[in-house]
Order: structure tokens, then sequence, then C-alpha cells
């Protein structure tokens, strides 16, 4: 009798228990209860989950709130074919959005071949830890290590290094999400509209002879390009050519053709090319380490 | 291992024993020859640079300024050697990166006596009149920090400092300057000691002496002062004694907290070499213009000490003390603390406490084995931070996780991490990588 007195009390009271939870529950979802647009969803499904933030939001599922709110436009998204964009913007029955393609450009052309070393490293290998430990031994304080960070932080393979132990970006893959960017310990890589044309493969701002003895395609500062380009095109700074972005549709190929070393090159999208007076060099082993 | 009936002697946890290799800590101090020319560049310390007051083809005289002090954390610079101003221009320093300097061409007639003083009468000054005039002779750490000593000395606001920590252990190996300056200047550093307890305020100082230097202990010993302000006190040999955290912890027993300065806990710590120059110049009105430096390494033909003029090129100083044809690293500062470097047009400068050559054998990078969990690096860690969990993070580039849970900002790169692992795992370069992406980033920012 008394079992059966016991097990009736304990269910009886679970039973009550349960009922009251529940209906407080029913109150809660009622009243807490939040609208979500089904579209970021729906949208979401269609962007590739790598969360790069190159689109400057922070993450695909942000990315997805934005663009059902109108506050950014599908295209923004590099990562994505612009077919899937294009089903993005059908769905949500906006404009796709026109958004200049961004890539991340390297401004050194200096690689083993051409740029002398001062000393051999031989330590952990990677960029960062190389300038950290006397400044990795290029004869140019500010070029390019050639000990491929970028090439292992970007999430695209998008980067792989050359013979002469300089980066190459694969511009197809490149979503310019900006992490060979922080990861440069020199801040060579920076993020470039493709429709920019001339740019300056040079950050050497040593004196014009030292910088040539340094690296044979240094920017020695002659000024042609200076002289040859659209008025206030390119201005000479730190003796360094700078271009002014906001002239980039006065930018003629003319401007590099008479570069003596061939630091300020002509971009036309993969292809990047050199001026005719640029010095023509076909060694491809490297320079003798000289202390 | 001690056993029981032996006297302990002051100490910190944790911590290495390397080879010493302290041969030339019998060698007397010798002075060094002016090279052709010399390169004194303008930023020898930390804090902004100095500001050229020389203009290119002005004759300059041993001692006169030739750069000013840019404020207060901020250093005037010297002429170091008699000569005409040759050029101001960019040479190359010892973290890779372009810095200004002063390149002047020495008149070989001249010796190497101090042409220009300002002496000034310190009587009567109080601390922060006295600071002021301790910047004028340019001072800055010697044990490789070169914070300038007059801005370390003056406490921080409501901070009261009670004991000034004079560093005299040298336990890197192979660096024997702080050493000979200990046996052979014993009554400078005691009046350096002196001016240092004024601007600090500091009732007492102690000095902490490694237990491998006993003969400097007893040099010290003889010119301490009567009025018993000064003691003397011997601490274990072991690496990183001389580190500021662990001597403090050491002689005093305190500690540090995370992220504040050792004047927190009323402490503040000089290299002994420091005040030996500061009990020497200060009184004269001189400006630095030299200092003592270790040569050494088993590929230099002739070890010791030399009073080397700053600025000084390494090939300069390399060249006259014989360097082996076999050298093919050399080291400024310690072995194990001190950073490689990738060019001999490198000046000595005010904070190159020793200059060590390798030879190919020495410095091979062995094999790198994956971590096997062993706690080598967890033992030997002097701020006792977990370099192990550390070093899989630095792998895997979470460097955001190491300062956020790990205390990366702790550690100090003594590299004791990196002398166990049994894997040769390059801890501490991981560190350094990751801390100066962090501090990059947040420069970016």
């Amino acid at each position: 009798m008394g079992t059966v007195y016991s097990v009736l009390v304990t269910g009886v009271f679970m039973a009550c228990l349960g009922s009251m939870l529940a209906f407080f529950l029913a109150i809660a979802s009622k009243r807490l209860y939040v609208y979500e647009d089904p579209r970021i969803d729906l949208v979401e499904e269609l962007l590739p989950h790598s969360n790069c933030g190159a689109c400057g939001t922070a993450g695909c599922r942000n990315f997805a709130e934005k663009t059902v709110t109108g506050e950014i436009e599908p295209a923004s998204c590099t990562v994505n074919t612009a077919e899937q964009n294009k089903h993005i913007a059908a769905l949500l029955g906006v404009a796709m959005g026109n958004v200049e393609k961004r890539v991340a450009r390297l401004a050194c052309a200096g690689g083993h071949h051409v740029a002398k070393m001062r000393a051999h490293y031989g330590g952990l290998s990677s960029c960062r830890a190389a300038s950290v430990a006397g400044g990795g031994g290029k004869s140019c304080s500010w070029g390019c290590l050639g000990l491929g960070d970028c090439a292992d932080v970007c999430d695209f393979d998008a980067i792989v290094m050359d013979k002469q132990g300089l980066p190459v970006v694969d511009l197809a893959k490149c979503t310019a999400c900006g992490d060979c960017v922080d990861i440069c310990p020199k801040n060579l890589f920076s993020i470039q509209g493709v429709t920019k044309k001339l740019w300056m493969a040079c950050r050497n701002e040593d004196e014009p002879d030292a910088a040539e003895a340094t690296c044979e395609v240094a920017c020695t500062a002659c000024g042609r390009c200076v002289v040859d380009g659209a008025p206030g095109l390119i201005r000479l700074e730190k003796n360094l050519a700078v271009i002014d972005y906001e002239k980039n549709a006065l930018a003629q190929r003319a401007a590099i053709e008479r570069c003596p070393t061939g630091a300020i090159v002509w971009l036309d999208n993969e292809c990047i090319t050199k001026g005719k007076s640029a010095k023509k060099i076909i060694r491809t082993e490297p320079l003798p380490v000289i202390a | 291992m001690r056993l029981p009936f032996q006297k302990r002697v002051a100490t910190f946890e944790h911590g290495i024993h390397p080879e010493y290799h302290k041969e030339t800590g019998n060698l007397p101090i010798r002075r060094f020859p002016f090279a052709p020319k010399l390169y004194v560049p303008l930023s020898q310390h930390i804090g902004k640079p100095a500001i050229a007051i020389v203009t290119v083809g002005q004759e300059v005289l041993r001692g006169e300024v030739i750069a000013r002090a840019d404020g207060m954390f901020s250093l005037p610079i010297h002429a170091p050697a008699t000569g005409v101003v040759e050029a101001i221009s960019p040479i190359p320093c010892d973290t890779g990166e372009m810095e200004m300097a002063i390149v002047i061409r020495v008149y070989e007639a001249d010796g190497q006596e101090v042409r220009v003083r300002n002496p000034h009468n310190l009587d009567g000054l109080n601390g922060v009149e006295l600071a002021i005039v301790m910047q004028e002779i340019g001072v800055a750490g010697k044990g490789g920090a070169v914070f300038p000593t007059h801005a370390k000395l003056i406490p921080p606001n409501g901070c009261v400092i009670d004991t000034l920590i004079v560093n005299g252990s040298e336990c890197e190996p192979f660096l024997t300057c702080d050493h000979r300056i200990m046996v052979e200047r014993a009554q400078q550093i005691m009046a350096g000691i002196g001016y240092a307890m004024r601007v600090c305020g500091a009732p007492r100082a102690i000095i902490g002496v490694e237990d491998n230097k006993l003969d400097a202990v007893a040099a010290l010993e003889a010119a301490l002062p009567a009025d018993g302000t000064v003691t003397i006190k011997v601490v274990e040999t072991k690496y990183p004694q001389g580190a500021a955290e662990t001597l403090t912890h050491a002689l005093l027993g305190r500690e540090v907290p995370v992220g504040k300065r050792s004047s927190s806990i009323g402490v503040v710590m000089n290299n002994v070499m420091t005040l030996a120059y500061v009990g020497r110049l200060l009184p004269l009105g001189e400006g630095m213009t030299e200092r003592v430096v270790t040569v050494a390494g088993p590929a230099v033909a002739r070890p010791g000490n030399y009073i080397v003029p700053l600025g000084t090129p390494l090939r300069f100083l390399l060249d006259y003390v014989g360097a082996k044809s076999s050298a093919s690293e050399v080291i400024l500062g310690g072995p194990m603390m001190g950073n490689a470097i990738a060019s001999l047009d490198i000046p000595v400068t005010k904070g190159v406490c020793g200059v060590l050559a390798f030879g190919k054998r020495e410095v091979a990078v062995p094999h790198t084995y994956p971590c096997i969990h062993c706690g080598e690096c967890v033992n030997a860690c002097p701020k006792k931070l977990n370099p192990t969990q550390m070093g899989l993070l630095a792998a895997k580039r979470e460097y955001d996780l190491m300062a956020d849970k790990f205390f990366l900002s702790e550690c100090f790169e003594c590299g004791c991490c990196s002398y166990v692992c049994p894997s040769h795992i390059p801890l501490v370069q991981q560190f350094r990588v990751a801390k100066s992406f962090l501090k990059d980033r947040k420069n970016s920012a």
C-alpha cells in the first residue's frame, strides 16, 4: 500500500511540475518571440562560409543580415562566384551591385636573383622570425624576406612562392581578405582594386645609389615616371615614386616605359609588365651572400 | 642538488645552468683604438631619438654634445672622438632597420682624452635637479635595455622607492664586462650608487652578485661606504639571475604584479656598469663617449674586455681582436638573449654589452621534433609561464589566445625554454614572433 501511495504522489507531483513549467515556457515563447527574416538563413546558405571578413563584416552570417536589410550589396562578397551572388540578388530582389574586385598586391620585386643578401638567416623559417632576428639578412631593409608567411597564412591558396623567393598572387583565387597584409612583417602587401594600372613594386627609401647597390630593381628616384606620367599622377617622396590613385583614370603606359630599373610596373590583371627601358635580367640563380 | 647542511644562497625558482665560458673574467679591461670612422646612431636608447645639432663638415671635439635630447625620455649624444662630421645618413642597425647616424671621421693624431666637459656643483641639489644633470651625461641602462637612467630613477607619482637594487649578477654566459667593472671600478660604483639613491630617494641599496664572482664581492666590500646603507648579497649562479624580476625575487622575495613596473613594489634596479659610469661621469660633467664591451666567443683570437668608443663599427672591432675565418655568426649581447646581426657595419652603441663571434659548428640549427609534452620548459621558465601550450598555440598562429590566457606579455625572452627543449623547438623565437605580430597590429589599428 505504502509503495503504491508514494509512487502515486511522485507521479502526480511530477505531472503538475511538468505542466506548470510547460505553461511558463508556452507563455515565454509567445512573449519573448523575436521575428527573424527567414531570408537571412537562405542567403547564408548561398554564401561560402569562409568567414574571411574581406567584405568588411564580421562573417558570413553578419553579411547575410546586412544584405537582407540592404546595408551591403550582394557583390561585396568577393569569395563567392558572380553566379552565386546573382542568385542572392535574385532571391532578395535587389540589384547585384557594382563592387570592384580587389586583390592583394606586393610592393617588392626583389627576389634573391636581383636583391643582395648581406647575411644568411638559418633560424625558424618564418619571415617575422627572421625580421625579429636582426632583420633577416636582406641588404634592403624594406624588401621581401621570401620565407613565405603570406603563402602559409592564405586560406584560399592564392599565394605561392616562386623560384626567386617572391610570393605570386593568383588573382582568381584572391578574395582580398587581408590576412597576408596583417602577417607580412615588412608591410609589403596591400589590398588594391584590379583597375589600378600603375604599380610601384619597391619600398626602398634609401639614397638612390645605395638602393641600386642593394637591389637591381629598386626605385632610384630618377623622376622619369613623374615627367612621363600625367601631371600630378606620380610624385617623388622619400626617394620613391608615389602614385596618386585618385587620378587613376589618367594612367598611361608611357609613364613606365623609361623606368631604368623596372621598379614601376604596368598591371593588367595577372600580367605584370616592366617598361621597355628596364634592364633585362636573365639571371635566375641567387646572388652570393656578401657580408 | 644542495645538501641540508650547506648554506643556502639567495636565488629564484626555476631557471637553468648553461655552460658559462667566463674565461675573460680575469683579463683586465683594455682600451680600444679609434676606428677611422665612427657611426653614432641618434637612437641609442629607448625613447625619442636625439636631435642632431651638428652640420656636415663641422669639427667636433671628443665629449662635445652632437645631438640634444628630445624631451625627458631621451638622451643627448656626445662626440666619441675628435674629428669632422662627414655625413648624417641612415646606417643599418641591430634590428635590421636603417637608422639615422652621425658619421665622424676621426682625427688620427688626437688621443682618447675627453676635450669638453660641463661640470656642475652637485652639492645641495634635490633628486629631480640631480636627475636633470644626470640626463646631460647621456647614460642609458648598460645591461641591454638602454632605458635612460635618469628617467628610470625618478619614482613615478605615488610610488615610494625603498630599495635600490644594483644588478651585478651578470648571468649571461661569455659576458664578463660587469664582473671586471666591479673588480676594477668599485669606488666609481659606490659613487654612482650614492647619486642614484639621492635621485630615487631609496634609503638603502643592495648589490646582488652571483657566487661565481667572489673577487668582485671582495673588491666591492673594500669600497663600501661606512654608513652601512649599501649591502652586498651573494646570489646563486643561475641563469637568468640578472633579470629584473628574478633578482628582485632573490634579494627581497617580492614579485612584480602582472602588467606593473618594479617601482610599484618599491624597487628600482640598475646595472653595475650604469652606476659605475654615473659615478665617474657625473662629477666630471663628462658625456658618455665609450663603454666597456666583452668581445669573446670561440671564433675570437684575442677575447677580452675593451673600452670601446661608441660608434665603432663591428667590422673594425672584430678585425682588431682577430676574428677567425671560421666566424659565421656575430651576436650582440649575451648568447641567451642577444640578437644575431645581419651586417658588420652596425656600430657599438650604449646598449651593447658583448660582441660574440661563433663558428659554424656552434650555431648549427638542430632538427626540430614534435613536442612530447615533457614539461621541461615549464620547469625552466623563471616567470612560471606555460611555454608548452604557448608553443603549440604559436604554431597555429593563435597569438590572441597566447596573450589573453597565457600571459605572453610577461615573457621577457630569457630563452630558458628553448635551451632545455629536448625536441629543439624554437619556443622563445616563436614568442618573439607572436609579440612582434601583436605589436604591429596594435600600431596599425
